[in-house]
């Protein structure tokens, strides 16, 4: 029973070889280092031990395999296992995807053009006479006599673009300045702390700002446009990634195994690129998805506030929500549509980033 | 505790210097230049120039920018374009309805978002739970001004339970003392125009507190759920303590910590929300003046509203700060 | 009679969409008024999880409970959630293993400890005040009235224990259960906590229910030692036939990981291989079978019965094993190193226990040198002969020299 392999510790790889290691028989294998070659057994009694043995190595493999094992996967392999599994993620999965899908094929699907005002004739706003949902035009006409659902087909590209401009502004800004601001106070120094202070001060600037009166005023120095209303939600959302980012990336500096990569001499630079930023990125890519959400909701927020697209040609369900406020006492529905459209496309990428936060949460991980 | 006010008093100086900084880029980025934000843009290139000259835009940007501080260090926020009164009295006059219906969405918000986020935790998984989540994440996601619209139109001009504009009622003579409408009836004793303002508060309170009431909610379930999982509650339960001491005393007070701190950042988007709000119910704030000044371009009074505004907001989280380091002793400065 | 009898208890966690998990299955041990009894295993073994089955502090969904927990005639397992309420923390306490988070961040000491005064003995204002100060004296924290208007964060971890020690033994409660005491505090700190609570022990006759994985602690203040393993008691014992015969090659193993003083430099631990996840299912065999080294067919064969262990110096020597270690001198030496094997072979012939105890790691050596002062003679004896071998052993001077003065 003593041979000189049982005492040295088991490397965790090797436990689930089958064989026990220290009995004299399997001391050849190849994977156990034996110093002392154990006496050679009786051949008969060789044979008739190694039988039994075989048969109990068997039934514990047999025993051992039936019960669960979990592997230990990587942060995002399982926080995609556990996605998969997840109401909230599925359901908001599939939001975006239909969203996705008709903001590419809407305008070839779409009926009628969104811009005709082919049924001019039949809306009449300043009597309250609008036209509903019918055969020819299935979510009925807008207060111009156009085709809701072409323009609500075509809207879904503006307004997908809106979110995802918007968002790539402010998540690419945004993770830079935090990225400096967190790699300057983790590479360390008196200087770094310097730079990260004055960001820092810098951002909280951002954040004092209500972000509509952040939007309106960039929206009043650039004019009324697509873009201005693109950049004024993406810079809205800056301070919110850059302090998301510098934040996780201080907990992660201040964390046991960047300690234990500086006390093996890792170069400060490769720790902050090879560790920290990769392990300081899931908060932000849940940020991005929720920020989706806000980004269409404040888009059409200013549409509301008469800093929309004022290009016609380009229907956007912001827009088109905050042309039919004036009407909505006759023609409610004329809202309701685009609004439920910002609302549930809205809710998708909040439950897929809500969804993906709770599955890259190390607390809730089980 | 003085010390650490006069700190962070002391700390809000340099983000108000960037902050005018900003404004002040901003104000000569504005089309047609610092001018135009005071003569507005049916102005003539003569008149430009004449206010050019008057101003002292002739002179460097330094001492421009150093005439500019001065005003903002005199509350002169400059002249309104469209009304031509001063910024600072607009803003003072419509104030008080402003704070009353945020601060009548904020208590709302945590009145129902408290109790909801607790119990839901509490029952995790049951209809209760999914109903607030389901209920947080839809309230996130809806456009303020359209549960404005919506409110509206089925409260009040469907169903005429409550009144669509306003603050008060016409034929209603209430003394006005602080501002606060309900606030002055309770005060001089009307109590007939304290009801009638609190009336026509419900709605817009309403509308402007679907996004605090969400969060709020969300942020005490998780918080309620993690403080669930604490060793002190385990603890207090091993005491055989009171279910009511032990929710209220050792998991409700530390659950409402980071709660506490959220309503402070909330303030932010209140604020923009009340933009928003008082617009569709016609309050008589500064969120509706602003909505007019965006459309008047009246850039005066948008610079005075960010500047005011982000005051505001500072020091709002200065309070939450402060009592942050009331009710957390661990933060208690020594 | 037993103060405590727990019968065949069982703690299953059920959850919706996922297999049962059986944390404790068929746990049986008993304890008497002012009798220490450890509850002794690695992490995962059900230990915690069985003291809290004890407490009523596991949640009411989507756990199973079976079994019995008879507390002087009151099933603990089928009492009323208010009934237990009423029990827990007058006649029932515990104390847990980290201090610091066990208490609340935000509530002054003070009012931590008079609450549990005002709810079970219906003290109020500046009585309940005198009490808890007179509390905390007892329990070793200086200047109490000053602790008393304190928070957690403002004391250190060895008084953040002894404050929870005073709360949990505010109603002079009849058991007590301590999951780890001292798991989280600094080894002379550690000593101090086991002082006390053996003197409380002592005094009150109270009856203490010790969970720990430190056999250190085992050594040197139970009466009855349990040995889990994967949710079952796989052996229980005595304490001294238990560290001398230990029956089971679990117990075994635990005694082999111990490093000890008189072994030879250079001669390597025993430890037992893989981890408490490679079990298999109690009910295919023996759930050790993964990690014995000599395990047979049999072993896989249904579960073993707990039984007495044939040929053991006294009664109640119970081990879970189809074929028990008989001569435990065989793993504590490997049969390479036979002329050691010798010499601490009869070591463990004369004086068995202290063998083991006193020269268990360099961190346990100071509970155990508190127990012999207290106790027993062969323990004393057994000092000279851990500390020869030390001595010689140039490089670890350092470490018997700790040893004398507590």
């Amino acid at each position: 029973m003593g041979s000189p392999v049982s005492n040295t510790p088991n490397h965790p790889d090797d436990r689930d070889a089958p064989e026990t290691p220290g009995t004299p028989e399997l001391s050849g294998t190849p994977a156990v280092p034996h110093q002392a070659e154990a006496p050679a057994p009786v051949e008969g009694e060789r044979t008739r031990r190694a039988s039994r043995k075989v048969d109990r190595i068997d039934r514990l493999a047999e025993l051992t395999a039936r019960r669960e094992t979990t592997t230990g996967a990587g942060l995002w392999v399982e926080a995609f296992r556990r996605l998969r599994t997840s109401k909230m993620a599925i359901i908001g999965a599939c939001i975006i995807a239909v969203f996705v899908v008709l903001a590419i094929i809407g305008p070839w699907i779409a009926p009628y053009s969104p811009t005709a005002q082919s049924w001019r004739g039949e809306v009449f706003p300043n009597r309250g006479l609008f036209v509903g949902p019918r055969g020819e035009n299935w979510l009925g006409l807008d207060h111009l006599g156009r085709d809701v659902f072409s323009r609500m087909l075509v809207g879904a590209r503006q307004t997908l673009m809106v979110g995802v401009v918007a968002t790539l502004i402010g998540f690419t800004v945004g993770a830079l300045i935090g990225g400096v601001s967190g790699a300057a106070l983790v590479l360390g120094g008196r200087a770094g702390q310097r730079i990260d202070a004055v960001i820092m001060r810098f951002i909280d600037m951002m954040l004092a700002l209500p972000s509509l009166l952040l939007a309106v005023s960039i929206a009043a120095v650039m004019g009324q446009s697509l873009t201005t209303v693109m950049i004024a939600v993406g810079v809205v959302q800056i301070p919110i990634f850059a302090r998301l980012l510098r934040g996780a990336m201080l907990a992660q500096g201040g964390s046991d195994y960047v300690l234990a990569a500086r006390a093996l001499g890792v170069r400060r630079r490769r720790i902050v690129m090879a560790h920290v930023v990769p392990n300081s990125l899931s908060p932000v890519i849940v940020q991005a998805t929720l920020a989706l959400a806000t980004a269409i909701i404040e888009a059409a927020a200013l549409s509301f506030l008469g800093l929309g697209n004022p290009d016609a040609a380009q229907p956007e369900w912001g827009v088109m929500l905050a042309q039919a406020q004036r009407f909505f006492d006759q023609a409610p529905m004329l809202a309701v549509y685009p609004a439920v459209g910002i609302i549930i496309t809205a809710l998708g990428f909040t439950l897929l980033g809500e969804a993906m936060r709770e599955a890259l949460d190390p607390k809730l991980r089980s | 505790m003085l010390r650490l006010i006069v700190r962070r008093l002391l700390q809000l100086i340099p983000t108000l210097v960037g902050l005018s900084v900003l404004l002040f880029i901003w104000l000569h980025r504005l089309p047609g230049g610092p001018t135009a934000a005071l003569l507005g843009e049916r102005a003539t290139e003569a008149d430009r120039r004449q206010a050019e000259a008057l101003l002292g835009l002739d002179q460097p940007l330094w001492v421009q920018y150093g005439r500019f501080l001065r005003r903002l260090v005199e509350l002169d926020l400059g002249t309104s374009i469209r009304t031509g009164r001063p910024v600072w009295e607009e803003f003072t006059m419509r104030f008080p309805a402003t704070v009353e219906l945020a601060l009548a969405a904020m208590f709302l918000a945590i009145l129902i978002g408290v109790p909801l986020g607790y119990f839901a935790a509490r029952r995790r998984g049951g209809w209760l739970d999914i109903g607030a989540v389901t209920g947080s994440l839809i309230g996130i996601c809806i456009p303020v001004f359209f549960l404005a619209f919506l409110l509206k139109e089925v409260f009040a001009v469907v169903l005429g339970w409550f009144p669509s504009v306003g603050r008060q009622s016409t034929g209603i003579n209430a003394t006005d003392v602080t501002g606060f409408h309900v606030l002055d009836g309770l005060l001089t004793g009307e109590w007939d125009a304290s009801a009638d303002a609190l009336w026509h508060l419900v709605l817009p309170a309403m509308a402007l507190s679907s996004i605090p009431l969400a969060i709020i909610t969300r942020m005490t379930r998780a918080s309620v759920l993690e403080v669930l999982q604490e060793d002190y509650v385990r603890t207090a339960e091993s005491k055989g303590l009171h279910q009511r001491v032990v929710r209220l005393r050792h998991v409700m007070r530390n659950a409402l910590l980071p709660v506490v701190t959220a309503i402070g950042l909330l303030t932010g988007g209140l604020l923009s929300g009340a933009v928003l709000t008082e617009t569709v119910f016609s309050w008589g704030g500064i969120g509706s003046f602003i909505r007019d000044a965006i459309d008047g371009r009246d850039y005066p009074v948008l610079m005075g509203f960010i500047l005011f505004i982000a005051l505001i907001y500072v020091l709002i989280n200065l309070l939450v700060d402060l009592a942050y380091s009331v009710i957390d002793p661990r933060v208690r400065v020594h | 009679m037993a103060l405590l009898t727990v019968d065949e208890l069982s703690v299953t966690f059920t959850a919706r969409g996922r297999r049962d998990v059986t944390a404790v299955s068929g746990v049986s041990f008993d304890v008497a008024q002012g009798e220490v009894v450890g509850l002794v295993g690695e992490s995962g073994c059900g230990k915690s999880v069985t003291s809290l089955a004890l407490m009523g502090l596991l949640p009411r969904k989507g756990v199973r409970l079976g079994g019995v927990a008879d507390f002087d005639g009151t099933d603990l397992l089928t009492l009323s959630p208010s009934r237990m309420r009423d029990l827990r923390g007058r006649q029932l306490a515990m104390i847990f293993q980290d201090p610091l988070s066990s208490l609340n961040p935000v509530v002054p000491i003070g009012v931590q400890v008079t609450e549990i005064l005002a709810r079970h003995r219906g003290m109020k204002g500046e009585r309940a005040r005198k009490e808890a100060a007179s509390l905390l004296d007892r329990v070793g924290i200086p200047d109490p009235d000053r602790r008393l208007r304190e928070y957690p964060h403002q004391l250190s971890g060895g008084m953040r224990q002894r404050a929870l020690i005073a709360m949990a033994v505010a109603c002079a409660p009849r058991l007590l259960i301590a999951d780890e005491p001292t798991t989280a505090l600094d080894v002379t700190i550690q000593a101090q906590i086991l002082e006390l609570l053996r003197e409380l022990v002592d005094q009150e006759g109270t009856a203490l229910l010790m969970i720990t994985h430190d056999l250190g602690v085992v050594a040197g203040l139970c009466d009855r030692v349990n040995v889990l393993y994967a949710g079952k008691v796989v052996e229980a014992a005595e304490r001294r036939p238990l560290f001398s015969d230990p029956a089971h090659p679990y117990a075994h193993g635990l005694l082999g990981s111990i490093p000890r003083l008189d072994a030879p430099r250079g001669q390597p631990l025993h430890p037992i291989r893989g981890s408490i996840n490679d079990t298999i299912a109690w009910a295919d065999g023996c759930a050790f079978a993964p990690r014995c080294d000599h395990y047979t067919l049999e072993c896989l064969e249904g579960t073993p019965a707990l039984g007495e262990l044939a040929g053991a110096a006294g009664p109640g020597h119970l081990v879970r094993c189809v074929n028990p270690v008989r001569d435990s001198s065989d793993l504590h030496t490997p049969l390479l190193e036979a002329p050691v094997m010798d010499a601490s072979a009869e070591g463990d012939d004369e004086a068995p226990s202290p063998g083991t105890s006193a020269a268990t790691s360099a961190d346990t050596s100071v509970d155990t040198s508190s127990d012999t002062s207290s106790d027993t003679a062969p323990d004393a004896g057994a000092e000279p002969a851990a500390e020869p071998v030390a001595d010689t052993d140039g490089a670890s001077g350092g470490a018997p020299g700790k040893d004398t003065p507590a």
